[in-house]
């Protein structure tokens, strides 16, 4: 690296880096609402009382959470382009390195958030569903109705912190080099030969982020405690 | 299927791919504990700031907090190891980048104590202010009259630290430092963008040589699952023993 910083070489890569930032807050999108939804699936699948439910949805969720991320991401990658090959019968490049990543990153966070939503659903006293069932709902109307707006409610401030760390950890997708937010800042450093610059100012927008979005959680978090 | 593959010879010196798994998990769990011990110590110094009446010393624990959990781990290891020796006098930077000892060496992947430095280093201070969190939380549960009757008796601040708040707070987490130190060993794993061959990077390379990659990240994923089992056998023991009686306690059910 040759003499002082040199700063506008982010202004000159701008282009880049906002594709990458898009690329991060498209995997961001999908991931959480992927993971909410299936997460949702794997919690009501563990506290069912068919064993053939339960025991899988525990297992998926504690292997899950017994690896690093970056070896789920690996895995999925692997496994997504194998499984979707045999599937559809066709060979090689059946979904591209995004789709893999967007696989591996749904699977983790519903895993993550399945445990979330499982403690909320947990926090709902058991004469709720009763009443419901009193009432004539059956199974789905009575978490769609009573139980999971509930659960979702006292789960919130949780629910968005968690969403906070998925936003950080969707620069982990750098390992199997998707141009995300780091990846592309990465790849145009490596070009530029200015990585410091370009790393500080990842590290700085992030920051910023990530900051006033736990911000945000927080005064939120004040608002509800006082409603409730 | 083919599990054979890990007593074949890797392409390094005497070594089958199971040696290279066995490498991989020894400098997994040296970052893990070498973060461990910055991040259990500093983040105890933390969250006991984070307490105290000193409006300063609980201002700059409260800062960095805020700045270590509001940037991505992988983000802080490229700062640390990228951006670090760049900003430092440029004598320096060039000595730890050229002059520092290799640590592992195969034939197309080696890193050096720099790599392995940097990686503890970043891997520390950034769970030092999760375990600040913790430590904090632990203090705040327990009833403000302990120090105030410690403070009654004529101990100082610090006495009532040393003597009545700590000793309670530190049994009390236990079970989320377990968590804690189990995010650490996972989190360990970033450690391979800057080179360091732990776990599973390991198994990457397994699998790059061999194309067994199956095999290659089923045995890293069993070796994670072992150890956390292991982790969390151990500390079940440690929670039975320190648990504070009349306290709600996992281990006791």
């Amino acid at each position: 690296m040759e003499g002082a910083f040199d700063w506008a070489v982010i202004w000159k890569s701008r282009q880049i880096l906002w594709d990458g930032f898009l690329m991060s807050l498209q995997l961001f999108g999908i991931a959480l609402a992927g993971g909410i939804f299936f997460g949702t699936l794997l919690a009501m699948a563990r506290l069912s009382r068919w064993s053939f439910l339960s025991y899988p949805a525990t297992g998926f969720v504690n292997l899950i959470r017994a690896i690093p991320f970056i070896m789920a991401i690996f895995w999925f990658y692997f496994l997504t382009p194998m499984i979707v090959g045999k599937i559809t019968g066709q060979q090689g490049e059946a979904v591209g390195p995004f789709g893999s990543a967007v696989v591996a990153f749904i699977m983790v966070e519903s895993a993550y958030y399945s445990e979330i939503i499982r403690a909320g659903i947990q926090s709902i006293p058991r004469g709720q569903p009763w009443a419901a069932y009193a009432l004539g709902m059956n199974y789905w109307q009575s978490m769609g109705h009573v139980v999971l707006p509930q659960a979702f409610r006292n789960m919130l401030p949780i629910m968005l912190t968690q969403a906070i760390i998925l936003f950080q950890d969707t620069s982990l997708v750098y390992v199997v080099g998707l141009k995300d937010f780091l990846g592309a800042a990465s790849k145009q450093g490596q070009i530029t030969g200015r990585l410091v610059e370009l790393y500080v100012f990842v590290a700085v927008c992030f920051f910023l982020v990530c900051f006033l979005a736990s911000w945000l959680v927080k005064r939120m978090q004040a608002r509800l405690a006082v409603v409730r | 299927m083919d599990w054979g593959v890990f007593l074949q010879q890797a392409p390094s010196g005497g070594m089958t791919y199971l040696g290279w798994l066995a490498s991989g998990t020894m400098w997994t769990l040296l970052v893990s504990i070498a973060a461990w011990i910055i991040a259990f110590s500093l983040g105890s110094i933390l969250g006991v700031l984070r307490t105290t009446p000193l409006r300063i010393p609980r201002a700059i624990a409260t800062a960095y907090v805020e700045l270590f959990r509001n940037i991505p781990l992988l983000v802080q290891m490229f700062l640390w190891y990228f951006v670090m020796p760049e900003v430092i006098p440029k004598a320096w930077g060039d000595w730890i980048k050229t002059e520092l000892p290799n640590l592992v060496e195969l034939p197309f992947a080696q890193f050096s104590m720099w790599e392995f430095l940097a990686a503890v280093m970043c891997l520390g201070l950034y769970t030092a202010s999760r375990v600040a969190e913790q430590v904090r939380a632990g203090i705040q549960s327990l009833p403000v009259g302990q120090t105030n009757a410690g403070l009654a008796i004529g101990l100082t601040l610090p006495q009532v630290y040393r003597h009545v708040t700590m000793p309670m707070a530190y049994r009390i987490i236990v079970p989320p430092m377990t968590s804690e130190f189990l995010t650490i060993f996972k989190n360990s794993s970033t450690a391979l963008t800057i080179g360091v061959l732990e776990l599973t990077a390991q198994s990457r390379q397994i699998s790059e040589y061999t194309f067994k990659t199956f095999e290659a990240f089923t045995a890293a994923t069993l070796i994670y699952i072992v150890i956390t089992l292991v982790v969390i056998y151990l500390m079940r023991g440690l929670e039975g023993r320190v648990a504070v009686p009349g306290y709600i306690s996992r281990a006791q059910h």
